[in-house]
């Protein structure tokens, strides 16, 4: 056996939910300093209505130099919660890690990109906050533009970017960042089919070469071929731990994806608006009204979304759907008040469904804003809600579809013809 | 293939407790990060080029102009035989290092909560980052108080070469009191409304629009534990060549300064480890 990379001892995370403050997720602060100044400050909150949610509770296992290791379980299973202790971003409440060798994070790409900036500029700006130092980065610079393929464009600002390069971008920096313990989270689901298979080259590069990674993704088919063993977490737990085979087989038995945003979506406290309706969960449905987990790129979706009303009527409810790249910018919306179908009387609970026929858009990952107004006033707001994956479709029915990153993210119905 | 390093690094994690050190190695390891922060910062807020530059140049000077209106002019108080604008600019140059980078870091942490949230590095660099970025605006400022200096042909002096050092302890303070700003602005979203009353009200207490001969006698005392008297009254003795190098009250500002870059960062550290969850 190799030398041990990671040692993960009983670790447990608490995140105490004020009742009082709307669910706002806080820690304690009766240790602070603070805790004195905070009188005259806030308005005699007290905080004596706390819920504990436990997202990890007693997680112990080993990692060792070389292990390529996948996290898997269902959404709330407590991934990324551990993803983020081992990368410091948040500390446990009980336990402890201890991490051999210089750590390198990809918890999301894209991190510390601004959009206004160039190419070029981002490079420097995403490489320093992932830890690398600028000479490094001098020294990487044209690899990583290499890899990302988009030597052209470099010096154009990212917001004229479709989301597939950028995305290309920011991943060709983080895989340069040579770290001996390699943490990985979801970001393989992103670009084109091309291009994930570059990435996942990548990793198993960084693999063979003797470096220890931890991935997380749902994507199970990246996950038996990058990993040799896989670690299923439920409820904070982790339940199995195994060869890659036998922990995937698991996990897909036990998950269901439409109970998964069910519960995500009714449990978000970060959302805004008066509540007078809120959004509890949603499901993608094909035309045969089976419930998938992707929309396909030329075939009819429908998008299902669950609601419960608190008020005692809703007149004039306005739902509305923004699809965003994983840079945040709007692809499309989808509203009654485009269509001029603005809802009145609605049941206190039930489904609100909008059917697209073809849907637009090419190959990726999108997400879902939801929103609904009553009268005019914000009733609900969830941002990021549903992380919606899109697989291409013969959508022009001729087999063909754009292949070039930069051939734009939209597809639109459309002939020629020809005139003397 | 890479052959992997073998960098012998060893990192517990676990939840801290009390004071947790400041880590000042691991800050000088990511020194590069708050100069690219602080560059980025620059890089936005010039973007829109030649309009960009010009109001950093007029904003000084406009301030300038009107505290030699109001105080000059219509109060009649001294600028000690220097002409008021000059007076004031020199007091504003300094002063608006130190403001802006308080709110700056004010905000810094929320409007980096993106970061704060998905990447692991010393978060002090935020707030460092932010006064860094102040100070490419204050150098421009000080070119312009050059020209206007030779506008007025004022002579330069020798103690011009007190400047550097007199900049070091105005940043030093600026970074001091922004780690104690952002993180009280984490904690409490309501911190960031008192914050302008709280420079307001700083800025009366310095010598930035009036000279600090017109404080009475009685109240000296007090007022030189403002660290920023020390270093206005500084930055006009070394550019305007008024006045007497008051070590005594350098000396103050200097130690206020340490201690509140300490302190601050001792809080900041004590405070951050909760940023994550609470952003």
């Amino acid at each position: 056996m190799n030398k041990l990379a990671i040692h993960i001892e009983n670790v447990s995370k608490v995140y105490r939910i004020d009742a009082t403050t709307g669910g706002a997720v806080s820690r304690t602060l009766q240790d602070d300093l603070v805790s004195l100044a905070r009188k005259p400050l806030r308005r005699g909150a007290s905080s004596t209505h706390k819920q504990e949610i436990w997202a990890l509770r007693d997680v112990s296992f080993d990692i060792h130099e070389g292990e390529v290791v996948g996290l898997i379980g269902r959404n709330g299973a407590g991934k990324s919660t551990l993803l983020k202790i081992l990368s410091r971003i948040t500390e446990p409440s009980a336990g402890y890690i201890d991490l051999y060798g210089r750590v390198g994070a990809l918890l999301e790409v894209g991190t510390g990109f601004h959009t206004e900036l160039t190419g070029r500029e981002n490079i420097y700006l995403s490489g320093a906050i992932l830890g690398m130092r600028k000479s490094e980065i001098d020294r990487k610079f044209d690899q990583i533009v290499e890899f990302s393929g988009v030597e052209q464009y470099i010096d154009t600002p990212v917001k004229r970017y479709s989301s597939g390069m950028g995305v290309r971008l920011a991943f060709a920096v983080a895989a340069h960042l040579e770290p001996e313990i390699l943490l990985v989270d979801e970001v393989l689901a992103v670009g084109d089919a091309a291009f994930q298979k570059k990435s996942l080259g990548k990793m198993s590069e960084v693999a063979e070469s003797g470096r220890t990674v931890v991935f997380v993704s749902h994507n199970m088919g990246a996950i038996k071929n990058l990993c040799t063993r896989a670690v299923l977490l439920e409820g904070g737990q982790a339940i199995a731990d195994g060869d890659v085979d036998s922990v995937v087989q698991q996990y897909l038995v036990t998950a269901s994806e439409k109970g998964e945003w069910h519960t995500e979506i009714a449990e978000r406290t970060d959302r805004k608006g008066n509540g007078a309706l809120r959004f509890t969960g949603f499901e993608l449905r094909n035309s045969r009204g089976d419930v998938v987990d992707a929309a396909v790129s030329g075939e009819a979706v429908d998008f299902v979304l669950h609601y419960q009303r608190t008020a005692d009527s809703l007149q004039n409810t306005s739902i509305y759907l923004w699809l965003r790249d994983a840079f945040t910018k709007g692809m499309l919306r989808l509203g009654t008040d485009l269509t001029g179908q603005d809802f009145s009387d609605l049941p206190s609970q039930g489904e609100l469904i909008c059917h697209v026929t073809r849907f637009p858009l090419r190959a990726g990952r999108y997400y879902l804003d939801l929103g609904a107004d009553i009268d005019g006033v914000k009733a609900d707001r969830v941002i990021r809600a549903v992380t919606l994956d899109v697989i291409d479709g013969d959508y022009y029915g001729s087999g063909k579809i754009p292949r070039h990153p930069n051939d734009g993210d939209v597809l639109c119905e459309h002939r020629w013809d020809a005139c003397a | 293939m890479t052959k992997i390093l073998e960098s012998g690094i060893h990192i517990r994690i676990q939840r801290s407790k009390g004071w947790a050190g400041l880590r000042l190695r691991e800050l000088w390891a990511y020194r590069d990060l708050f100069w690219i922060l602080a560059w980025r910062d620059v890089k936005l807020r010039y973007k829109q080029t030649a309009l960009g530059i010009t109001w950093v140049i007029l904003q000084p000077i406009l301030t300038s102009g009107i505290f030699a209106v109001v105080f000059g002019m219509l109060a009649k108080l001294p600028s000690d035989n220097t002409p008021y604008l000059l007076f004031a600019f020199a007091g504003t140059l300094p002063w608006t290092l130190f403001a802006q980078s308080l709110q700056r870091a004010g905000s810094s942490l929320v409007s980096g909560s993106e970061l704060i949230s998905k990447v692991y590095f010393p978060r002090l660099v935020l707030p460092i980052a932010s006064s860094f970025s102040v100070l490419v605006d204050f150098f421009v400022g000080l070119v312009t108080l050059g020209v206007l200096l030779l506008l007025y042909q004022t002579p330069f002096t020798w103690n011009l070469l007190a400047l550097p050092g007199l900049v070091l302890v105005n940043l030093l303070i600026s970074v001091g009191v922004s780690f104690w700003i952002s993180a009280f602005s984490v904690h409490y979203r309501d911190f960031i409304y008192a914050l302008p009353f709280l420079i307001q009200a700083w800025m009366y207490a310095s010598p930035v629009a009036y000279s600090s001969s017109i404080v009475p006698e009685q109240w000296k005392a007090l007022y030189v534990l403002n660290p920023m008297v020390g270093i206005i009254e500084g930055f006009r003795w070394a550019l305007l060549g008024q006045g007497e190098f008051s070590w005594l009250s350098f000396a103050v500002s200097l130690a206020v300064s340490i201690v509140m870059f300490f302190s601050g960062a001792m809080v900041f550290r004590r405070i951050e480890r909760g940023f994550a969850d609470v952003i």
